[in-house]
């Protein structure tokens, strides 16, 4: 299939791009890598007006380093953190996250912001940013704003992002340079999108610990409880509360997903402890 | 197997680089999509939203009602009809478009054309139906009751067809000491050739002809059906196929969007052209595979098959291909189902469903994957039963090689080679005893290894008898080729079979080079144009190489002694004294160059005496192998995997492949069939499914949701070849194209099922996707069939 007639416009800078999804009255849609949107326009799901082209706004590749916080630009692609060519504010996480969603073509071009902002459940970044409580900084008409990432996931597909507003940056906590993590994804395929995602992270230096349950229906799931008794009390205190905690969180799954899903969970926190 | 002298020069067995690679890899193949033509406007289908239902009423896009056409607009035209002699079978009309009722979803109901794909989907997007729904057909068994909605309603019932083998079970099914039943079902699969279906017609006045560029398989096959549905005479149809990048299978049938498409170009005498996209292959186009399986096997105590109980449903679809009808697979499989093994007592009932589903057409391998998944399956359940190792009760259930040529049980003619031996050696290549020794000491991440193995026959080139046998209105004869002598001294190879991929270009070219010795740089080779090429019913079921080849063989060979006859005049000696060596022409003490003859037949005619061989330096023979049942390619694949019990996903750790296919034109495009046949085959055993939902919507729209192994998933094959050439055929070539396909679903879910067996779970559904196993586990686990508790 091939896309619908639309318009065109390439951004030269933040303001103008904000100023052209205002002009498009609901029907301009901003384009970033466009791994997720052209798909969309090709099978028709998605129409748009007038595409606005963000790819050239320099402002959005940056990276900036705060007091322990890095800050990174919206644009900066998948395979700019799988190469380590921006430092690594999860120890490493970033980097194994990165290289492991889609094919190198894909992770070439998209960015870091067109996946938070699609927010498809399944996706990786999710998932990865909110384990390490990332906020979001957005610029639109009104100025500028930031939202917790994980309180701004809203639903499946669904950042709380209006319709003229753009992801500037993705601000996160630096991990101690002790910290600990673990990443486990489980999917069909090499390049597959997840059926299950587990995220563990342990910063003893800073008193964080945050377990993470992914690609479920909804927003990926905080395990709390989880994460205060591997604190607490350790691994195996830890781990014996993921079944529980995964079936109260997510009641609608089915055995198979459920088992999937506390798996992940479960070799994620065995990978922080060094299986 | 004899040892044979190293092959020299570039005919038959050298490992010659393929022909057709150097504009493959530079990107200058041309394809449907890549053809350009002045005023070409492009077709978009609108298509059946919903699996079932009466159509009362359609709109053409407001302000476009030209450019849209319904079936009532394709004046003259008619369905695609396939019949078959067979008794009790129900013909289906297939419209272009569809007429009064939808039964599937992605059916053809109008198409749209305009200057761009884009504008023409446009069109069609405006266009309006107006249909009731209907409860839609889907499983097959369901469709088999009494009382199921009806796809065709004047039938009666959703039986394309039933078939009954008969053969005496009951006695041994008394004493027999070991009974084994199984279901096994196959999912529905599309064929995904990297280029899809596609196609670009003409009218060509100066000609009179209308010309279609299409993406076929099977072009002279094209051109009689299309000729037929277009109420036009066959000289006035060219078919002329560009590159076709792959078919499988998919490509071998006459499709309603070529009638539309090649309607128009008629109708309209400019150019049209519809490119498939990957959307339409996976919704709308043919499908393959969805086989169910009720088996019971009956053996000794030592695990020895002594009788096969069988009944097979395959679900055909909504309507039947044109030209292999709807019944070829159900005849295939309750023809193939014995496999490779020595035993006398089989019955087996046969039934092709009509379903709400797309039209079925075989694809590579045709009936054998699923046939092969069952009955190997079937041997390691029999080894389970009596307690010994699968590879080794299977080796004493094969035919063996003291037995060629063997008859089997389904008459079925096994012309040579050692089967057997093709099965030691791929246990003596995964090293058995060390996989063993492996599984029991266990792994470090907790994940099971297996070992499967999986042998097979592949009939190969069958021909006139045994199609004829299966009714369908397509059955081939003797196959042809031209060659021909230039006046340099290159050679031109004529052929209507066509090139998709399989090497046939490079192949052709050895097998004249084998006879002629003149190197294939010098030899072209024109393949599928029906204005260029004899009549050919093309490239399928493996007989490229034993059929094409043949006819090649036999031309060259008759064009050989056309040269001779000139040569001799010019040599001054007798034909029978002159040879070819090196692509040189000796004869007495001098020699000449192939060109030399040329000219002389050619430009210098006046240096030949009158009287010389008129037929020139052209031939065109035909060739059928002396025994035309087929050449019995085989093979054994073995698969050593890790499943993890946890999610359920299985690594392919080890893949063997033996194979023997007679003489090989080229090893190393044998070794390419293998891969990717292999490939394919990994894909049918654990990634590929066409699932639909009860209302008949697919459910696998994208290649997100249909995955297809790739690069990542696929083990690196080891290969070694058997070489015992066919009694029957020129060279003692057989067909390689399909083998790699069939065997992988028995060897791998064997192999799964040797992990898992520990564990109380048995996959029997094609493809163990990890949540087909894993359900199965945690169901075992909880000793329910599918509740579980929570994991540790
Ligand atoms: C074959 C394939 C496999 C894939 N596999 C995976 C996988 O395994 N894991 C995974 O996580 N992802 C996967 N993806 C998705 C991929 O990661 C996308 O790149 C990503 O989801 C979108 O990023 P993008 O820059 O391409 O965004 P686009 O496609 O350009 O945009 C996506 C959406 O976000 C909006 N948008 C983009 N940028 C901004 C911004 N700065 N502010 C506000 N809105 C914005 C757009 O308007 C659009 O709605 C896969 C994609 C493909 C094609």
């Amino acid at each position: 299939m091939k896309a619908a007639a639309f318009d065109y416009a390439r951004a030269g800078d933040l303001a103008e791009a904000v100023r052209l999804l205002g002009e498009g009255e609901g029907s301009a849609k901003l384009i970033a890598g466009g791994q997720s949107l052209g798909p969309m326009l090709n099978l028709r799901l998605v129409r748009v007006g007038l595409l606005v082209d963000i790819r050239r706004l320099e402002a959005l590749r940056t990276v900036e380093e705060g007091e322990g916080t890095l800050r990174y630009g919206a644009l900066i692609t998948h395979s700019e953190f799988e190469d380590g060519r921006v430092p690594d504010a999860g120890n490493g996480l970033l980097r194994q996250v990165g290289g492991g969603i889609a094919y190198r073509a894909v992770r070439n071009r998209g960015t870091l912001g067109g996946s938070l902002a699609h927010a498809d459940p399944a996706a990786d970044w999710i998932s990865a940013f909110t384990a390490l409580d990332a906020t979001l900084q957005i610029e639109g008409p009104a100025g500028r704003r930031s939202l917790p990432l994980a309180g701004g996931l809203l639903g499946a597909f669904t950042l709380d992002l209006g319709e003229t507003e753009i992801l500037t940056a993705v601000e996160v906590p630096r991990l101690g340079a002790g910290a600990r993590w673990g990443w486990h994804k489980i999917n069909r395929k090499t390049g597959e999108f997840a059926d299950a995602i587990g995220v563990a992270l342990l910063d003893e230096e800073r008193g964080f610990c945050r377990v993470v349950c992914g690609a479920v229906e909804g927003p990926p799931v905080v395990l709390a409880a989880v994460a205060e008794a591997l604190r607490a009390e350790g691994r195996q205190a830890g781990r014996a509360l993921v079944p529980a905690a995964v079936a109260e969180a997510l009641p609608a799954l089915d055995p198979v997903g459920r088992h999937l899903h506390v798996v992940a969970v479960q070799r994620a926190i065995d990978q922080v402890f060094g299986r | 197997m004899s040892e044979k002298p190293e092959p020299s020069g570039t005919g038959i067995g050298v490992r010659v680089r393929r022909k057709e690679d150097r504009r493959h890899l530079q990107g200058r193949g041309r394809f449907v999509a890549d053809l350009a033509m002045p005023g070409l406007l492009e077709v978009a289908f609108l298509r059946s939203p919903v699996a079932h239902a009466r159509l009362t009423g359609w709109r053409k896009a407001p302000g476009a009602e030209a450019r849209c056409f319904f079936l009532e607009d394709l004046e003259g035209l008619q369905p695609i009809v396939a019949r078959s002699s067979l008794k009790g079978y129900k013909v289906s009309e297939w419209p272009a478009l569809a007429r009064d009722k939808l039964r599937y979803v992605g059916e053809c109901v109008a198409a749209c054309v305009a200057p761009t794909r884009a504008e023409a989907e446009d069109l069609a997007e405006a266009c309006g139906l107006d249909y009731e729904e209907l409860p839609a057909v889907i499983d097959p068994l369901a469709a088999r009751r009494a009382g199921s909605p009806l796809v065709h309603e004047s039938w009666g019932d959703n039986l394309f067809l039933e078939t009954f083998v008969d053969g005496d079970i009951d006695a041994i099914a008394r004493t027999a000491a070991v009974k084994v039943e199984r279901e096994y079902a196959t999912a529905r699969q599309c064929m995904h050739p990297m280029e899809g279906k596609g196609l670009l017609a003409w009218w060509d006045d100066r000609a009179d002809q209308l010309v279609v560029h299409t993406s076929t398989q099977v072009p002279h096959v094209i051109r009689t059906g299309l000729a037929e549905c277009l109420g036009l005479e066959q000289r006035r149809v060219r078919i002329a196929p560009p590159d076709v990048g792959g078919g499988f299978g998919y490509k071998c049938i006459l499709q309603p969007e070529e009638l539309v498409v090649a309607w128009l170009a008629m109708t309209y005498r400019r150019p049209f052209r519809w490119v498939e996209d990957r959307r339409e292959h996976l919704v709308a186009g043919a499908n393959a595979r969805e086989h169910h399986y009720k088996v019971t096997a009956y053996a000794d105590a030592r695990g020895r098959l002594l009788a096969l109980d069988a009944e097979v449903t395959v679900n055909v679809g909504a309507y039947s291909v044109y030209p292999f009808t709807a019944c070829l697979e159900a005849a295939q499989a309750g023809g193939n189902l014995p496999g490779p093994y020595d035993f006398r007592n089989y019955r087996c009932r046969t039934y092709s469903v009509a379903s709400n589903k797309p039209p079925f057409t075989p694809y590579r391998g045709v009936a054998r994957p699923g046939v092969c998944f069952a009955i190997e399956l079937t041997i390691d359940a029999i080894a389970r039963a009596v307690g010994r190792e699968p590879a080794e009760v299977r080796a004493e259930n094969l035919v063996p090689g003291s037995a060629m040529p063997y008859d089997n049980v389904t008459n079925k003619h096994y012309d040579s080679g050692d089967y057997p031996e093709s099965l030691r050696r791929a246990m003596a290549r995964i090293d058995l005893p060390a996989v063993r020794t492996r599984q029991a000491q266990g792994e470090p991440d907790g994940r099971l290894i297996g070992v499967g193995f999986s042998t097979f026959t592949e009939q190969s080139a069958h021909g006139t008898k045994v199609f004829a046998s299966w009714g369908i209105p397509m059955v081939p004869g003797y196959e042809q080729a031209t060659v021909r002598l230039t006046p340099e001294g290159g050679v031109e190879v004529r052929a209507g079979i066509h090139t998709i991929g399989q090497g046939l270009e490079t192949t052709l070219a050895q097998v004249a080079s084998e006879i002629l010795t003149i190197p294939v740089e010098r030899i072209g080779v024109v393949l599928g144009d029906t204005a260029e090429t004899p009549y050919s019913t093309g490239a399928y079921a493996s007989r490229g190489a034993v059929m094409a080849g043949g006819a090649v063989s036999r031309s060259a060979t008759a064009l050989a002694g056309q040269i001779k006859a000139i040569a001799a005049h010019l040599l001054q000696c007798e034909p029978a004294e002159v040879s070819f060596e090196g692509g040189r022409i000796r004869g007495g003490n001098a020699s000449l160059d192939f060109a030399d003859v040329g000219r002389a037949w050619y430009l210098n005619p006046e240096q030949l005496p009158d009287g010389v061989d008129a037929r020139g330096l052209e031939a065109t023979e035909g060739f059928k192998p002396k025994v035309d049942s087929g050449a019995f390619t085989y093979a054994t694949h073995a698969a050593v995997v890790a499943v993890d019990p946890e999610t359920g996903k299985v690594e392919i750790l080890d893949y063997v492949v033996i194979e023997d296919c007679g003489t090989m034109i080229n090893p190393m495009i044998v070794e390419g069939q293998a891969f990717g046949g292999s490939a394919q085959g990994i894909g049918t055993a654990l990634f590929e499914e066409s699932p639909y939902d009860a209302a008949g919507q697919p459910l696998h729209s994208t290649l997100a949701d249909y995955l297809l192994p790739g690069p990542s998933e696929l083990p690196s094959f080891r290969i070694e070849h058997m070489e015992t050439p066919s009694p029957y055929t020129a060279h003692g070539i057989k067909g390689v194209g399909e083998g790699g396909a069939i065997a992988p679903p028995g060897a791998i879910v064997n192999a799964i099922n040797d992990a898992v067996k520990g564990l109380g779970v048995e996959m029997t559904e094609i493809p163990v996707s990890p949540r087909r196993l894993l359900g199965k586990i945690l169901a075992a686990r909880s000793g329910t069939p599918s509740g579980l508790e929570a994991a540790e």
